[in-house]
């Protein structure tokens, strides 16, 4: 297929990029590998694409005090194999490495993997169970969002038009363990369903825990009643149990279903990723 | 003699221009002053047309014309396999729709611009006014009184009914007098063929000499000009078909549609180039998928395990319109291997190819064998799994013992060679059968469910004789033909009417010359899929171009081989009866020593300064081989799979393969065709399966949703073979093209439901998902209370 046709933008300052993103129809462009196959098949038809594929100051992974800073032009690769993110939120490595396929891995990038906000996508599930921020500038400024409002619904975030996602703050997780585990689809490798835990444990007592759940619902969700039901515990196999229910609950009716797999299995998948998840610590 | 180039594992010939990105596809052929062609296609799965408004499309600056039916005059799509004593419909398929659209991507405009993107876009201001009609997208449902009517020509959807029946007494007799009768109803999901390259046809027309070029991604270009030149109304010898290199086909590109006709007449009319390149989009939704049958089958026994019978009822889906072999696939190329491997006295077959508003079904890999191959091996495993009997142990009661030269069985083919239990004892040893039972039952004591999944097959390849294809309604022949010409110097070209798309046939055809000639294969050029270079030929498919095509090959390697040893007797003064050969040279008996080579006697033979009395100069020969019989490939298959029971996931193991395709030309080829064969097999028992909604949107359109298989999902193969000549081939060789999808899905299956034995699980819907085979699990658990954690 070819798309239909557009104008072309490369701009040279993420204020420029701004700028031609607030105009009507603009799109941006970074990786391409959401954007460029909907425009293939002409279900997205934007009328200008803003390329800000050369704007270095998006790019990069650095750690500043107890802080993980990943820029938004970060490709999915490129987080899988930095040693700072594996120290500092290991389980966004370990969502990042399972994204795709390589081309995808090598291409996409972390902020317009964010901003198209598949809801089946590995990335999100990991940045929300992190509280992580999202700082974006817009032609209003700056603004930094917390991911737990970002992610509104299917494919919707809390952007501004002209606002762009310029790099993702993800507070340490190395005094936590972490595990992402997913069920991929056979075909698209998406998640049909996500699990990613972030847990603290002193004594064998888990005194922190933050459980998100990805595929199965709209958007990336916090299991709140799965980590209370493990919040405190031992982690013994009856607390294991009776979060894996919780988090079918915390799913509810709010689980999708596809010509792949119905609600009744997304909601029982997150509780048996949930305790591989865990004994995955 | 030098060792035999024959059997020899050398690579494949084909690749390096095709791994560098060399390789010449119809999509990168550019002409001057070339058209883009775009298709309208139905969104609609079947509607009445109102009316189509063309105007806004073609005011686009760059459109040059834009067409609907109403501007053409072209004959129908025709169907080629009119299976007789079937009542077979022949309901008209107009190149673009007229009244009616029958599914969603049947194509009622097309659009000629300057550029592609030029003519999408103004594809997309094509004002269709459609008035929906109801969908029916199941055979079964599509057959019942009070479905929706797709064509007026065929009462209840009903395109064809054929029977096939050993003795239809005997079959119900066989079934009233049984010990055990086990059923099954089988739902053989629609496939859909992905070939790495989609369909795509360029035309050039030549007005001065009213002749026209059609490059094509095709599996049979000999069989387009034959079918295009009288769709389009040209003369057959004013129109040369060429297939380039071609990305894949796996049956789907054996069919002539509508797309590449329409090339054709668009190129003409407007007396300029015109290319057409399906998308991937397209691919799904217009190129032919495969399978689709819903089958009721039943299988009949005594109590100590001897089959006495078996029957079914197949209702297969045909799709909108009948493509060019469909009819054929759920009848000859299916019910006549009802029995496989077994000796079943009673055989009975009635297959039932309905009309449903989908994308037409046609060959896909293995074609009616594989359907055939499940359902006598489904049944096998649950016929032993009631008599309580090993399906090994069950399989060897009812295998047709070897034999050498023909083996008739009761649906009244005769097999040409086969040793089953030899392919199925060493498959046996490899995997160590006994063994892995014991760790199964061991397995299950703790909570794992381990599955071991059998098969022995046969099918039905080679096609020809042509003599059974008039018999059977398809109206073409099975013949192939091969012309070997030597070059003064000594150089082979080697024309062929087959066109092998990735079947290595420049590599193999080329061994088989230098095995019977003696010339080197860096000498030899293996050329095909031109109808203006290449004599006529019936293509490549039912793993047919080696066996039949091969055949050809080698009778003309040997009558250069005659004509050389003459022109060497000759030379050497010698009587041609005194005349020994051996690897490319011939001798007088005895002295060795004193030879003339086969090129020696070329250049002789060329130049004809000297002839033999009564020979012609030259060194050229052509054959036409018309086979006596079909071949009939086979082996034996294991499959070791596990199943997460929390998730559903199947695991495959270990997969066990062991074919007997004849002597092997190429053992590395031959590896490659059965490693190809698997992962699609595999593919349709474990993640493939197209869907459509009940309006007929098919929602598995793209690859996103619709899981062909990945290297990932596999073990290593471990692949092994025995050898059967077939008796009545020159060489002896069999196929190997379709062999392994063929085997691999009812292999697959059976160990997947043998690994589900503790549940009490007898059935679940290919493809075996993991959403699906937890739901069987936990609707076992919730109906049995047993086998849980």
């Amino acid at each position: 297929m070819c798309p239909a046709s557009f104008d072309y933008h490369r701009p040279a300052s993420v204020a420029e990029a701004v700028q031609l993103l607030s105009r009507p129809g603009a799109k941006a462009l970074a990786g391409g590998h959401s954007l460029i196959p909907a425009m293939n098949l002409r279900v997205a038809q934007p009328g200008e694409l803003v390329d800000i594929g050369r704007l270095d100051v998006l790019r990069g992974i650095r750690v500043d005090g107890n802080r993980l800073i990943i820029g938004a032009l970060s490709t999915h690769a490129q987080i899988a194999a930095s040693p700072e993110v594996q120290k500092h939120c290991a389980a966004l490595a370990t969502a990042c490495s399972t994204v795709g396929d390589p081309a995808v891995r090598n291409w996409g990038t972390i902020g317009g993997n964010l901003a198209h906000a598949d809801p089946a996508s590995d990335p999100p599930t990991v940045v929300l169970a992190c509280d992580a921020v999202i700082h974006t500038q817009g032609e209003n400024g700056q603004r930094a969002i917390k991911a737990a409002d970002f992610f509104v619904d299917v494919f919707t975030v809390d952007l501004q038009p002209g606002e762009l996602i310029t790099s993702i703050e993800i507070p340490s997780q190395s005094h936590r363990r972490m595990a992402y585990v997913k069920l991929p689809h056979p075909a698209s490798r998406y998640a049909v369903v996500g699990v990613c835990v972030s847990m603290h444990t002193s004594g064998g007592v888990c005194d922190q825990i933050a459980i998100a759940v990805g595929g199965a619902t709209a958007k990336a969700t916090r299991a709140t009643g799965a980590q209370s039901a493990l919040l405190g515990s031992l982690l013994e196999a009856e607390a294991l149990e009776a979060a894996a229910i919780a988090i079918s609950a915390d799913i509810g009716d709010q689980a999708v279903s596809d010509i792949y797999a119905n609600a009744t299995y997304r909601r029982a998948m997150a509780g048996v990723l949930l305790k591989r998840a865990v004994k995955a610590l | 003699m030098a060792s035999r180039i024959f059997g020899s594992g050398i690579k494949r010939r084909e690749d390096p221009r095709l791994i560098t990105g060399k390789g010449k596809f119809t999509g990168d052929i550019m002409l001057p002053h070339m058209l883009h062609m775009v298709v309208v296609r139905s969104p609609y799965a079947h509607a009445t047309i109102k009316h189509i408004d063309v105007t806004a499309a073609a005011a686009v600056e760059g459109v040059v014309a834009v067409y609907t039916n109403a501007d053409m005059t072209l004959a129908n799509i025709p169907c080629a396999w009119l299976i007789p004593n079937s009542n077979l419909k022949l309901v008209p398929h107009p190149p673009l729709a007229k009244e009616k659209v029958r599914y969603v991507g049947d194509g009622v405009a097309i659009v000629l611009a300057e550029s592609r993107d030029i003519a999408q876009d103004a594809a997309d201001l094509v004002r269709v006014d459609y008035e929906a009609l109801t969908a029916v997208v199941n055979p079964e449902e599509a057959s019942m009184d009070g479905a929706p009517l797709l064509h007026v020509e065929a009462p209840n959807n009903i395109a064809f009914r054929w029977i096939a029946s050993s003795g239809d007494a005997g079959v119900e007799k066989a079934f009233a007098e049984a010990d055990v009768v086990v059923k099954e109803r089988i739902v053989q999901q629609r496939l859909q063929p992905s070939s790495m390259e989609t369909r795509a046809a360029v035309a050039q027309w030549d007005s001065g000499n009213e002749e026209m070029t059609l490059w094509v991604s095709s599996q049979n270009p000999h069989i387009a000009r034959f079918v295009v030149s009288g769709v389009a109304g040209l003369p057959e010898h004013k129109l040369r078909v060429i297939a380039p290199e071609v990305g894949g086909g796996f049956g789907a590109k054996l069919p002539i549609y509508p797309d590449e006709v329409l090339t054709v007449w668009a190129a003409r009319k407007l007396d300029r180039p015109v290319k057409w390149v399906e998308s991937r989009s397209e691919n799904y939704t217009v190129t032919t998928h495969g399978r689709d049958h819903i089958e009721y089958v039943e299988i009949a026994a005594t109590k100590e395990g001897k089959v006495t019978a078996l029957r079914g009822k197949v209702y297969a889906g045909m799709g909108g319109y009948l493509s060019t072999a469909a009819p054929g696939i759920p009848t000859i190329a299916h019910g006549l291997m009802y029995s496989g491997v077994y000796t079943i006295p009673n055989l009975r077959c009635e297959s039932i190819g309905v009309f449903t508003t989908t994308t037409p079904v046609d060959a896909y890999r293995g074609a009616g064998r594989p359907e055939a191959t499940f359902l006598v091996e489904r049944l096998m495993d649950k016929l032993a799994d009631k008599l309580g009997m090993d399906p090994v142990v069950l399989r060897r009661k009812n295998l047709i013992p070897p034999f050498a030269n023909g083996y008739t069985v009761a649906m009244g083919i005769t097999y040409d060679s086969g040793n089953y239990e030899g392919a199925l004892a060493k498959a046996l040893g490899i995997a160590d059968y006994d063994q892995l039972r014991k760790e199964q039952a061991e397995a299950r004591t703790k909570g794992r469910y381990i599955g071991i999944g059998v098969t022995t097959y046969a099918e039905l390849c080679g096609f020809g004789p042509s003599a059974v294809a008039g018999a059977t309604g398809f109206q073409g022949g099975l013949w192939e033909s091969a012309i070997v010409r030597v070059s003064p110097v000594g150089k082979v070209q080697v024309l062929i009417g087959a066109s092998p798309h990735g079947q290595g046939e420049e590599t193999t055809f080329a061994q088989i010359i230098s095995d019977e000639l003696g010339f080197p294969v860096k000498d030899i050029d293996v050329i095909h899929g031109d109808t203006s270079r290449t004599p006529m030929g019936w293509g490549t498919y039912g793993s047919r171009t080696t066996a039949v095509g091969g055949a050809a090959l080698v009778l003309a390697a040997r009558k250069i081989k005659e004509k050389a040893r003459a022109m060497a007797a000759h030379l050497l003064e010698a009587a041609v009866e005194d005349i020994d050969y051996d690897d490319g040279k011939f001798f007088v008996k005895g002295s060795p020593d004193k030879f003339k080579t086969i090129q020696d006697a070329t250049l002789m033979a060329t130049l004809a300064w000297n002839l033999p009395p009564g020979m012609e100069p030259g060194m050229e020969a052509s054959q036409f081989y018309d086979p006596p019989n079909f071949t009939y490939p086979f082996g034996a298959h294991i499959a070791v799979v596990e199943i997460d029971p929390d998730t559903g996931k199947v695991d495959l193991k270990r997969y066990i393969a062991v074919d007997d395709c004849g002597p092997q030309i190429n053992p590395v080829i031959v590896k490659g065709q059965v490693h190809g064969g698997l992962a699609q097999g595999i593919g349709q028992a474990l993640c493939e399966g197209a869907v459509y909604d009940d309006n007929g949107q098919l929602l598995t359109g793209a690859m996103t949703d619709y899981a062909i298989p990945r290297a990932d999902m596999f073990p290593q193969f471990e692949i092994d073979h025995t050898v059967t000549p077939s008796p009545h081939h020159p060489i002896g060789v069999k196929g190997i093209g379709e062999a392994g999808t063929i085997a691999s899905t009812p292999t697959i299956y059976n160990a997947v439901i043998d690994a589900l034995k503790p549940f009490g699980i007898e059935s679940i819907n290919m493809p075996l998902t993991a959403p699906r085979v937890w739901a069987a699990i936990q609707e076992a658990r919730a109906n049995h209370a047993i086998g849980g954690r």
